[in-house]
């Protein structure tokens, strides 16, 4: 038993869920009680999907476990498949039907429904919604494309895109993006699954010379099958920031056959601006700025590259909770001399990120909430994701304009911070408080004035190890700006505590700067 | 389809539909419970799924670490690896140590936990023992297979109403309980109310802290705020509680009926009560008068979702002018709902339960203007260019009583309002059913 407050991933039926939504003319029924029913809302409400999900749920009820809870799941199948004519069935349990052991799978094959059927097994108490949809999607591949055999004449330069889907972060726009730059450099796209693709078109996959797997997570699984069953090679750098997006473009263009000269020129950089905007001498200020990141396992790597080489940030803390793809993440965090945060516990998470003392947090929907609390700039690049991160405009985030989405959102909440330190700086000014009016609109004389409001300071990140600090020390510390405060506050803790000094005094907190100014 | 059902049916017989309910389960009830106790703690003994539900129906609002959490069980407990009572008295202990804060630990039922018959009454009565007297821990079931939505809050006042550990044995019972979950501004309009009417020995259930319940005996008369509050009822009965009969206090019409149910079994006179009421009688109707003309002749089509939906649709018909088309519930209490349906007009088709799919042919046929539904619905139907209203906000936002009558009926106007503003706009979303 595993005590949970926020869960980063929901059960594995909600994987199946989001393949079937994904996908068009296939149809779920789903084995599960009353109340499950509540994960439609993640499709209609947070990605503002304008169709239920094609998912039945049998929701049983207490009175039926005596009777006969197989019968309603035959009869749920029968009416699903007279009603919306899927041309695969999928089939499987939640957490409270597995328990029941009905055996969704055997049931429906015996049932001669017309319609091939997938049985799904989902084991709830073992695993979670990723590892689910990376699944059904490798059954549902797997039900269609498994005994054809692949045509005589492939063109080298033929490929799948493997691995987005409902709910996933900015997928849509990523399938958008890539396909055109694919397109671009001589590359042309069949079939992009399981968004937007039909049972049909899962059969035709071998038909390609090889797949672009764009989320491992949950398309490694069916990759690797394809390339197992069919020879068909994949894709294994994910085309997230400037540098990755070359070597994406590198990796598929070697895979299509396509000499690597005419890779000098690639098509479609010309767009790109992140890599002139980072060197644009006002960006200087993002400097060295510690950046603390977590999400899903290949969103949380990509930004961690982009942070430190193509941003100048430095990454303070690196984290998945995708225990499947700790060892990529160990991998990456020794990179930046760190030790990665493999964690679904979110009070973990937290607790992380108030010892590393980040000035940017890029994380999911909790890190988000995380970083409200301790009052610093945050910026979301992975599911889950709440309603405002499924946006109305194009807003990729792979490719050349996945980087300038990316710069964008990652500076605007650090330059929101920013102005709120002037704002806090010049608090006292004569001319900008609050009691003052505008200098432009002096014939307008407020008619009360208001008493001059102090925002209170941002927490410091750390608690922990105080040592106290002298009245004037600490009103020295606060003359420091509100994003370095923490920093300096930090390291003259621990300077001091090194040394035994007792209390900090003016004298510490400018031997402590020396100190670390190296 | 649906014109033949109304025929074949008895005018007066519920349709009773067999079928996917497109409703949340009994858990739900703990986001608005959990913010209503301040000093109660629920942890649901269940599954991931659990976890998600909660998160999702609360929009991830977590601005505090919140009073609520989901002790996931695991392979190794079903396997039998682990004893689930021992592992339960571990997980609280780590939650009750981090949390010294919470007084009232509310252990919550759900669909795996009884199915597999985990003894979570008997664990509470071990673990309250444990931790008395500083703290108090007590068990009801949220299930998927037993409740629906509001019948989570329905199942955990019954606990509460039962728990002899959270009642002082030398109090006097109270005089008037009044029943069934209420934001703290319609309580406190309720009480100034009762009080100018003369009657001061009340009660609220549940009260703002979890550690006491009050006294009740067969001197206690209660009167149901909520229209879910069937299994709270009987509990409440069985100690020899007597009910007021009464409709709920929805709407100016409503929230007289109840209040003059209860000033008459407190003996309270015509003159006095029209004194304390006709001011607030008054407001209630000039409020709703802004909002009639956009819902008069409207037609209303409301799916079970909250159990409130006969009393939403009584208000609606009565006090507003709306045709109701059907009134779904997830389930008809005969005796608390027999006022309200008795108040319902002639021909209006009343639904028990739910057969989602064939519901929603229903509602395509009748077309109507408006749509009170679930969240998982309601996109769907808009991108189909049907307005609609979502339900799961009735159970959040203050909608009892006189002052906040005309703010229900902008909650139903306000879909109708926005619909106008946007009338230049394709309703069709992207890739929307046709």
């Amino acid at each position: 038993m595993k005590l949970s407050m926020w869960t980063y991933e929901g059960p594995p039926h909600v994987g199946a869920m989001r393949i079937a939504a994904s996908m068009d003319r296939v149809h779920l029924v789903l084995h599960a009680p009353q109340g499950d029913t509540y994960a439609d809302l993640l499709f209609t409400m947070i990605e503002r999907r304008p169709s239920r999900p094609p998912v039945t749920y049998t929701t049983f009820q207490a009175r039926d476990l005596a009777a006969s809870t197989a019968e309603i799941f035959q009869t749920a199948c029968r009416d699903a498949v007279a009603r919306y004519r899927p041309d695969a069935l999928l089939v499987g349990a939640s957490c409270t039907a597995e328990l029941l052991q009905d055996d969704p799978g055997g049931l429906a094959r015996i049932m001669d429904l017309g319609v091939p059927v997938v049985p799904l097994e989902l084991p709830s108490y073992q695993k979670k919604e990723s590892w689910g949809a990376a699944e059904t999607f490798y059954r549902i591949v797997r039900a269609m494309a498994a005994g054809r055999s692949r045509p005589a004449e492939i063109a080298p330069n033929s490929c799948n895109i493997l691995g987005p889907t409902a709910l996933g972060f900015r997928n849509r726009d990523d399938v958008t993006e890539i396909t055109e730059l694919l397109r671009k450099n001589g590359i042309d796209v069949r079939v992009v699954a399981p968004l937007g693709a039909s049972p049909a078109d899962l059969a035709r996959l071998p038909d390609a010379a090889f797949n672009v797997s764009l989320y491992p997570e949950i398309s490694d699984l069916t990759a690797r099958w394809l390339q197992k069953t069919h020879g068909m090679p994949f894709t294994r750098s994910i085309p997230i920031g400037v540098r990755a997006t070359h070597e994406f473009l590198a990796e598929a263009r070697a895979l299509a056959g396509l000499d690597d000269a005419a890779a000098a020129a690639v098509a479609g950089e010309e767009g790109e601006r992140l890599g002139w905007y980072s060197r644009s001498v006002d960006s200087t200020y993002l400097t060295n700025k510690r950046v603390f990141i977590f999400g899903d396992a290949t969103h949380a790597i990509a930004a961690a590259r982009i942070a430190s080489q193509e941003m100048g940030l430095r990454v303070c803390g690196l984290g998945s909770h995708m225990r499947e793809f700790a060892r990529d993440l160990r991998e990456a965090a020794a990179g930046y001399g760190l030790e990665a945060l493999i964690s679904d516990d979110h009070l973990e998470v937290e607790r992380a990120i108030v010892e590393a003392g980040p000035e940017l947090i890029l994380g999911t929907q909790m890190e988000r909430h995380i970083a409200k609390r301790l009052r610093v700039p945050c910026a979301v690049i992975s599911a889950p994701a709440h309603v405002q991160d499924y946006p109305a405009r194009y807003s990729p985030q792979m490719g050349f304009e996945g980087a300038n989405v990316i710069f964008d959102s990652w500076v605007h909440p650090l330059m929101m911070g920013l102005e709120e330190h002037l704002l806090q700086m010049f608090r006292n000014d004569f001319e900008f408080n609050d009691a003052a009016s505008a200098s432009h609109l002096a014939a307008i004389k407020p008619v009360e004035a208001q008493p001059a409001t102090t925002p209170s300071e941002p927490a410091p990140a750390a608690q922990s190890a105080r040592v106290p600090w002298t009245g004037e020390a600490e009103r020295e510390l606060g003359k420091i700006p509100f994003f370095v405060r923490g920093k300096a506050r930090r390291n003259t803790e621990i300077f001091a505590a090194s040394r035994g000094i007792h209390p900090i005094t003016v004298e510490t907190l400018y031997d402590a700067k020396a100190h670390f100014a190296r | 389809m649906g014109a033949l059902e109304a025929i074949a049916r008895e005018p007066s017989a519920p349709l009773r539909q067999r079928g996917q309910h497109e409703v949340f389960c009994g858990l739900t009830s703990i986001i608005w419970l959990h913010r209503k106790l301040q000093d109660a703690f629920f942890l649901v003994v269940g599954s991931r799924t659990c976890a998600h539900l909660i998160q999702s129906a609360a929009g991830v609002m977590i601005f505090s670490e919140p009073r609520f959490a989901t002790a996931i069980m695991e392979e190794r407990d079903l396997a039998g690896m682990a004893d689930m009572h021992d592992e339960l008295d571990r997980v609280v202990e780590e939650l009750l140590t981090r949390r010294p804060d919470i007084r009232l630990l509310v252990l919550v039922g759900s669909c795996p936990s009884e199915v597999i018959k985990l003894d979570l009454a008997r664990a509470a009565t071990r673990l309250d023992r444990r931790f008395a007297p500083g703290r108090h821990v007590i068990a009801y079931s949220g299930s998927g297979i037993e409740t629906t939505f509001t019948q989570g809050e329905d199942n955990f006042l019954a606990s509460l109403v039962a728990a002899e550990s959270l009642r002082d044995a030398s109090e006097k019972p109270v005089s008037l309980l009044i029943v069934g979950c209420l934001a703290d501004v319609v309580e406190d309009q309720l009480s100034r109310l009762l009080r100018d009417m003369g009657i001061t020995d009340f009660a609220f259930l549940p009260g703002r802290s979890g550690r006491k319940v009050p006294a009740i005996g067969p001197e206690t008369r209660f009167a149901l705020a909520q229209a879910y509050l069937g299994a709270t009822a009987a509990a409440l009965e069985s100690r020899g509680a007597c009910r007021i009969d009464a409709i709920f206090p929805l709407g100016e019409e409503g929230t007289t009926a109840w209040l003059s149910a209860i000033a008459a079994a407190f003996g309270v006179t015509r003159d006095r009560f029209d004194a304390v009421t006709q001011a607030p009688r008054q407001r209630a109707r000039n409020a709703m008068t802004h909002y009639r003309p956009w819902l008069e002749g409207r037609r209303i089509f409301l799916f079970p979702d909250s159990q409130m939906e006969p009393s939403l649709a009584r208000y609606l018909s009565r006090e507003l002018g709306a045709d109701i088309v059907e009134v779904g519930s997830p389930y008809l209490h005969r005796d608390h709902m027999a006022g309200e349906l008795a108040l319902l007009p002639a021909g209006i088709t009343v639904s028990e339960g739910q057969d989602v799919d064939r519901q929603i042919d229903r509602c395509r046929a009748a077309d109507p203007d408006l749509i009170v539904c679930g969240l998982g619905l309601a996109n769907p139907f808009e991108a189909e260019g049907r307005r609609t209203k979502w339900s799961i906000e009735f159970a959040f936002t203050p909608i009892q009583g006189y002052e906040q009558a005309g703010d229900l009926a902008e909650l139903f106007a306000r879909p109708l309002m926005r619909g106008a503003m946007l009338a230049g706009l394709a309703p069709r979303a992207e890739g929307a059913a046709p």
